[in-house]
């Protein structure tokens, strides 16, 4: 039994180690500035956890083996090992902080610094299933809203005609378009409950939360067209919030958006 | 019926229900949380089989569900209030009660030589208390609308605007928040119960060092109980006062749902999350530690030697329980919680990880040199220290900001904690049945 055992744990460990190494069922592929980064720290860890995971199942399974009873023979006893205890405790608590320090910088590099100035500015803002996307047009500037004016066919997000700099905003419905190459800041905001801005290929994700504006930054690196997924429960249709997110060029881009407005 | 000198003989009701005596009440206890992982499992399977065949229809289910099944197949309201109370019932209901509740209630005095718990009456309040809650929130399944759909997290403004934020949102949701602080309250009891009776009923000479590890996990999550529980009991009561008594906690205002302004102003979205993750962190601790304690015993016994490392395993003990409470916010990275506090939250939620390896080491310390027997307690208990370090070893990934921003909200979370929760912390409990019961 004890042999059966090990040899089991053994087998489960050989197949974690063979699947994680022929990377199935990996990320899918990776397209801004930072992802690599991300992508990095990812299997950094996997390669430190995967050492521990390798050592603790190994050891589990020898231990099993070696020390099943068989019949004679007293245990070694006793009741533990002081020197063990700082050495290993000293060892696993570097191991942890260390990686745990080197995992803050890739996020400091997202989070605590500001994009360069010639970021492209967009509102993205969540609804109960769809997302709205927001340009501020030719001006730069986005127009005020309100939510007493926001209408779901007319005017999803409430702008305010009467502001001028809402005149050329351009309001697109789960349609987003970014120009390739170029800092992009996205503002996420919410109409109605919280949702969760995701765009797997781009490795950013945030939550869309009401009563809030959260800027996010990204540079995209690849044309194409890529899924936005709502990625926090919002309700029945949460399952079928999806977007798509179009990496084109600077000209497609003003030509789409010349398209769109209105 | 046993009858005994200078014993009056106690009826039914007094010796089976409405028992004072903490090993029914311990039974009592175990048996609702087997009901409730029996109906947590139903569940489950329920809505794996709209994940299977989604365009299926299911006329036995349609007939007792026929809401769910409104036109045919599952309904995706109905399946997000299964994935809800899937996750409430077995938390709640199984994980905090069977190892905790269950088996504390039965051994802890018996490990420590006590009679019976500190309080007696409010033991068995406790367990009522636990069980009308359980009333409830299975009561959530069939009343109008049906259960909730906004996931045990339960986040709001999803779960505070009522009816008009989706099916389940009116009733279920009121009905799953009253439930839940109903059984904080009986959780709160039975905390109290556990400390005064590890700290004051221990036999004489039986120091807290002399303690067996169970004991530990027992006092320690008690002590958690007692500190994260009234948390979610407030903010229980701040949702209760939103939905029904005109309060915005919760709520911003100039909310518009399906083009219907909402009449709330001055909430914060994330303080529930706040107060709802720092209940919550504990209380996967919670689930947890009961479920090591026994491991360690049964490896020790089924060794044949002593627990390697006996001080180490109970600094551990005490140290998972600490640092438990200072990690909340890695639930929260991408929340809309500042970069800079993520960060701190990430750096302690990865220093959690020590303990844990301390743990695992001595585990694996006890079996070096020992006479193992396979007894299938013991199968159960080896699986532990292997699913364990398996789903533990996930969390190094979940704990770092950076890369928990491509992990967040997909199914790798839901992977690590039902290798922790749903495989390790259940292997404690079969392990501690087929150990203690004869």
């Amino acid at each position: 039994m004890g042999r059966a055992l090990a040899v089991l744990i053994w087998l489960i460990t050989l197949s974690a180690v063979v699947l994680f190494s022929g990377r199935y069922g990996w990320f899918p592929e990776q397209i801004s500035e930072h992802g690599d980064a991300i992508d990095r720290q990812f299997v950094i860890t996997l390669v430190v956890v995967g050492i521990a995971f390798i050592l603790a199942q190994v050891t589990l399974g020898y231990y099993i083996w070696r020390f099943r009873d068989q019949g004679q023979g007293r245990v070694i006893y006793t009741h533990g090992s002081t020197r063990l205890e700082v050495a290993w405790t000293l060892l696993t608590g570097v191991v942890f902080v260390t990686l745990a320090i080197m995992g803050q910088s890739v996020w400091a590099q997202l989070h605590l610094q500001d994009p360069p100035s010639d970021a492209m500015e967009i509102e993205v803002t969540g609804q109960q299933f769809v997302w709205n996307i927001r340009y501020p047009g030719a001006d730069g500037k986005f127009g005020r809203t309100h939510p007493k004016l926001i209408s779901d066919q007319q005017n999803p997000v409430g702008l305010d005609r009467r502001d001028p700099a809402s005149r050329d905003d351009v309001v697109s419905v789960n349609q987003m378009a970014i120009p390739v190459d170029r800092p992009i800041k996205v503002v996420l905001r919410s109409k109605d409950v919280t949702h969760g801005f995701w765009v797997p290929v781009l490795r950013v994700k945030q939550d869309a939360v009401p009563g809030l504006a959260i800027p996010i930054y990204f540079k995209a690196l690849k044309t194409g067209k890529y899924e936005i997924a709502c990625v926090e429960l919002c309700g029945l249709a949460h399952y079928r919030m999806k977007g798509i997110l179009t990496v084109m060029t600077d000209q497609e881009l003003k030509a789409w958006l010349r398209d769109r407005a209105s | 019926m046993s009858k005994r000198i200078g014993h009056a003989q106690t009826g039914f009701l007094r010796k089976w229900i409405f028992s004072l005596d903490h090993k029914v009440i311990g039974l009592q206890y175990y048996f609702l949380a087997m009901l409730a992982v029996y109906l947590g499992m139903a569940l489950s399977i329920i809505f794996r089989l709209r994940l299977a065949w989604p365009t299926e229809h299911w006329p036995l289910l349609a007939k007792i569900f026929p809401v769910g099944f409104e036109g045919g197949p599952m309904t995706p309201e109905f399946y997000l209030s299964l994935v809800t109370m899937h996750g409430t019932i077995m938390i709640f209901f199984v994980l905090t009660t069977a190892p905790q509740s269950g088996f504390g209630n039965y051994f802890l005095p018996i490990q420590i030589g006590a009679q019976d718990m500190a309080f007696p009456v409010l033991n068995m309040l406790s367990f009522w208390v636990t069980l009308l809650s359980m009333a409830v929130m299975v009561a959530t399944l069939f009343v109008e609308g049906g259960a909730p759909i906004s996931g045990w997290t339960a986040y709001t403004p999803l779960s505070a605007l009522g009816q008009v934020a989706g099916p389940g949102q009116g009733l279920g949701q009121t009905l799953w928040v009253i439930s839940i602080t109903i059984f904080c309250v009986g959780s709160l009891l039975g905390a109290l119960n556990f400390i005064t009776t590890t700290l004051n009923m221990r036999a004489k000479g039986m120091s807290l060092m002399r303690m067996p590890l169970t004991v530990w996990t027992w006092f320690t999550t008690a002590v958690l109980t007692l500190l994260s529980f009234p948390v979610l009991l407030a903010g229980g009561i701040l949702l209760l006062l939103d939905r029904l008594g005109g309060t915005s906690f919760f709520v911003p205002a100039g909310l518009v749902v399906s083009d219907r302004q909402i009449p709330h102003a001055g909430g914060s979205p994330i303080l529930w999350q706040h107060l709802f993750w720092f209940f919550a962190h504990p209380e996967v601790y919670i689930a947890i530690l009961p479920g090591m304690g026994v491991t360690s015993q049964l490896l020790s016994t089924f060794s044949r030697k002593p627990i390697f490392g006996y001080r180490a395993m109970v600094y551990a003990v005490l140290a998972i329980g600490m640092l438990g409470f200072f990690v909340w916010g890695h639930h929260m990275f991408v929340s809309g919680l500042s970069p800079v506090s993520a960060m701190v939250f990430s750096v302690l939620t990865l220093t959690i990880g020590v303990p844990s390896a301390i743990k695992t080491f001595n585990w694996l310390g006890t079996l070096w040199g020992g006479r193992i027997r396979f007894t299938t307690a013991m199968l159960f208990a080896l699986g532990f220290v292997s699913l364990f370090v398996s789903g533990g070893l996930t969390g190094i990934f979940l704990g770092q900001t950076s890369v928990d921003v491509q992990l967040h909200d997909t199914l790798f979370p839901v992977g690590h904690f039902h290798m922790i929760m749903g495989v390790a912390a259940v292997f404690g409990i079969f392990g501690a049945t087929l150990l203690l019961v004869p």
